[in-house]
């Protein structure tokens, strides 16, 4: 979807900054926001564009950079570690061949920490674009991630 | 011991998406009882019934409520904060998961007990199920005509609206989740002005935990004085506690206030896994206290977690046993607050990477006798010297375990590393 079309979603209110950038960020397939595209919501807003950018760089869910079409983040956080006999981290970089915060070449998956995801009753669990994956075994892992490749 | 359903009496019995289901299970009776009193009637049940804030602080309700309601502002805020990021916190996820119509009906009692004109709930990003049940229970709350113009026909109008967070733990804070609601970054203001006085657009905004607005109509049901009888006298009603860890049944749990955290964790939690000891419990999140198995009769209440000089209120029990490594479950607890510092002041910016620095001399065993005394100091100096509650509780783990855990520490010093 182009920015424009979900730029007219919102009304032209400095308080909608957050909700267009999590808009069009999710519709885009990298998933990613650019430069152009900073300065167009910046002047849809009429807000300086630096403040877009402190926006950006504040909340963990953005980026600046392209990332893959499937954004996998596994939770870091004490209750998941301690509810896991495995490394998911370990297994996920080695059945993707990249290490966390890089992209797999194909532009399919990026690899992410993220903190705790509210689900700490069944974890160990990772986050998979808006899905969240719970009870994470190493078999679990392989096969959640050859679904998506086959969807590629 | 058996848990106390009050507001999870609902949880699996009807299906959250349906609002005849809710109604069906006393759900907006208590809307339309409120409806009938006069307001100030409805903030005495609240005052009667001690009602504590469920979010981590215990702040009295009704006193928030008195001060939103002696504004005289036409635009006033009710924010439901559902940013629930606090590791070992998902009890918030239940109530919307569960009985997301609970707490709109609680949100609109207050609003009309303070003359609140809009409502907002602010949940993480993260809880994208969340988003979707609450947005579709409004919507059909608005064709029931429990919101929007002339509320079952009177002349009270309100509506709500859900707004979504974008991945950091401290817009959980009010003036951050302000700043974030108005579309910045979620970094804090100094205090005063309340948010009851200066909050959204600097509007009197009154802000309550997703289990706070859940409470509310138990209390229009059974009445303030009734609740009270409930709990301990600091602590009245039930609490929603979740357990987490190495516990053979995790989840979340009611239990009216003053319950041991040992029954907790044996009862509830059926016991250990494998029945292996426990090394440590934390309570209420990363924020809270480290306690050791010795001091498990501590029962569930607000002053006694106080003590701890930590918001251990929002009722997580996070259990590890024996197999794990105290230092490591420290490193991840303070790279947690080093990850989610908004930056602002320099103590929380700077001293959770110092303090993970020390911690990792303990785990490489390279520690000596003054690091002890460095971690604490700095601990404390974070603790103190922070704007926000969230570099003045995150030290509390690293406090507490150098109380109850000092053998481990010296230990490490004692024997260390060869080479
Ligand atoms: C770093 C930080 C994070 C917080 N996160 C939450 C949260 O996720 N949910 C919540 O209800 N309160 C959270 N609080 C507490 C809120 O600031 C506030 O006290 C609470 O929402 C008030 O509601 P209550 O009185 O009903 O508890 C947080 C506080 C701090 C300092
Ligand atoms: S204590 Fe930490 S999170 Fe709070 S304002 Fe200071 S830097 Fe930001
Ligand atoms: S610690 Fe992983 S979901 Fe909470």
């Amino acid at each position: 979807m182009i920015l424009k079309e979900i730029l007219q979603k919102y009304p032209k209110k400095d308080d909608q900054l957050i909700e267009i950038l999590l808009d069009y960020q999710s519709a885009k397939s990298n998933h990613y926001i650019s430069k152009e595209e900073i300065i167009e919501i910046a002047d849809y807003l009429g807000i300086p564009e630096s403040k877009v950018c402190s926006v950006l760089s504040f909340y963990t869910f953005f980026s600046v950079k392209p990332r893959g079409k499937h954004i996998i983040q596994v939770c870091k956080d004490v209750p998941c570690y301690v509810s896991s006999n495995i490394d998911i981290l370990k297994i996920i970089e080695t059945e993707l061949g990249i290490l966390v915060n890089e992209t797999t070449p194909n532009q399919q998956f990026t690899l992410e920490f993220t903190s705790c995801l509210g689900c700490c009753d069944v974890g160990p669990v990772m986050r998979i674009n808006d899905k969240i994956y719970t009870h994470l075994t190493a078999d679990k892992i392989k096969a959640i991630l050859s679904e998506y490749r086959v969807n590629m | 011991m058996n848990e106390m359903k009050l507001i999870s009496k609902r949880f699996g019995k009807i299906n959250p998406l349906s609002i005849d289901e809710y109604i069906k299970f006393d759900g907006y009776k208590n809307l339309k009882k409120a409806l009938s009193m006069e307001k100030i009637e409805i903030i005495d049940e609240v005052q009667k019934s001690y009602l504590r804030g469920r979010g981590g602080a215990g702040f009295p309700t009704s006193i928030k409520m008195m001060g939103l309601a002696k504004e005289s502002n036409k635009e006033k805020f009710i924010i439901c904060n559902a940013d629930e990021g606090e590791p070992g916190n998902f009890k918030d996820r239940y109530l919307m998961e569960n009985d997301p119509h609970q707490i709109i009906e609680g949100m609109i009692i207050v609003a009309f007990a303070t003359g609140g004109t809009k409502g907002i709930i602010y949940v993480r990003g993260e809880y994208q199920k969340s988003i979707s049940l609450l947005k579709w229970s409004i919507d059909e709350a608005r064709k029931f005509g429990y919101l929007g113009k002339n509320i079952l026909g009177s002349k009270f109008s309100f509506d709500i609206e859900v707004r979504s967070g974008a991945g950091s733990y401290v817009c959980g804070e009010e003036f951050a989740l302000i700043e974030s609601l108005e579309g910045k970054p979620g970094r804090t203001r100094v205090k005063p002005p309340f948010p009851t006085q200066s909050g959204i657009n600097n509007k009197p905004t009154l802000i309550n935990n997703v289990e706070t607005f859940s409470t509310i109509p138990t209390i229009i049901e059974i009445g303030g004085a009734n609740f009270s009888k409930i709990g301990t006298p600091s602590s009245t009603g039930t609490k929603l506690i979740s357990l987490s860890g190495n516990v053979k049944h995790k989840g979340v749990f009611e239990i009216p206030f003053g319950v041991s955290i040992r029954d907790v964790i044996y009862e509830l939690g059926g016991g250990i896994e494998n029945d292996r000891k426990i090394k440590l419990v934390q309570l209420g999140g990363a924020c809270g206290p480290i306690i050791p198995e010795y001091m498990l009769d501590m029962i569930i209440d607000f002053d006694r977690f106080e003590e701890f000089e930590s918001k251990t209120g929002a009722g997580a029990i996070i259990v590890i046993d024996e197999r794990f490594d105290i230092f490591t479950i420290l490193l991840k607890v303070v790279r947690f607050f080093q990850h989610e510092s908004c930056g602002k002041c320099t103590p929380c910016r700077e001293g959770h990477i110092q303090l993970g620095n020390l911690i990792e001399k303990f785990i490489e065993r390279k520690a000596m006798m003054q690091d002890i005394v460095s971690l604490e100091s700095l601990a404390r100096v974070i603790h103190q010297a922070s704007l926000c509650g969230l570099g003045q509780t995150s030290p509390t783990a690293i406090i507490s375990s150098l109380r109850y855990f000092r053998d481990d520490y010296i230990d490490r010093i004692e024997h260390p590393k060869r080479g």
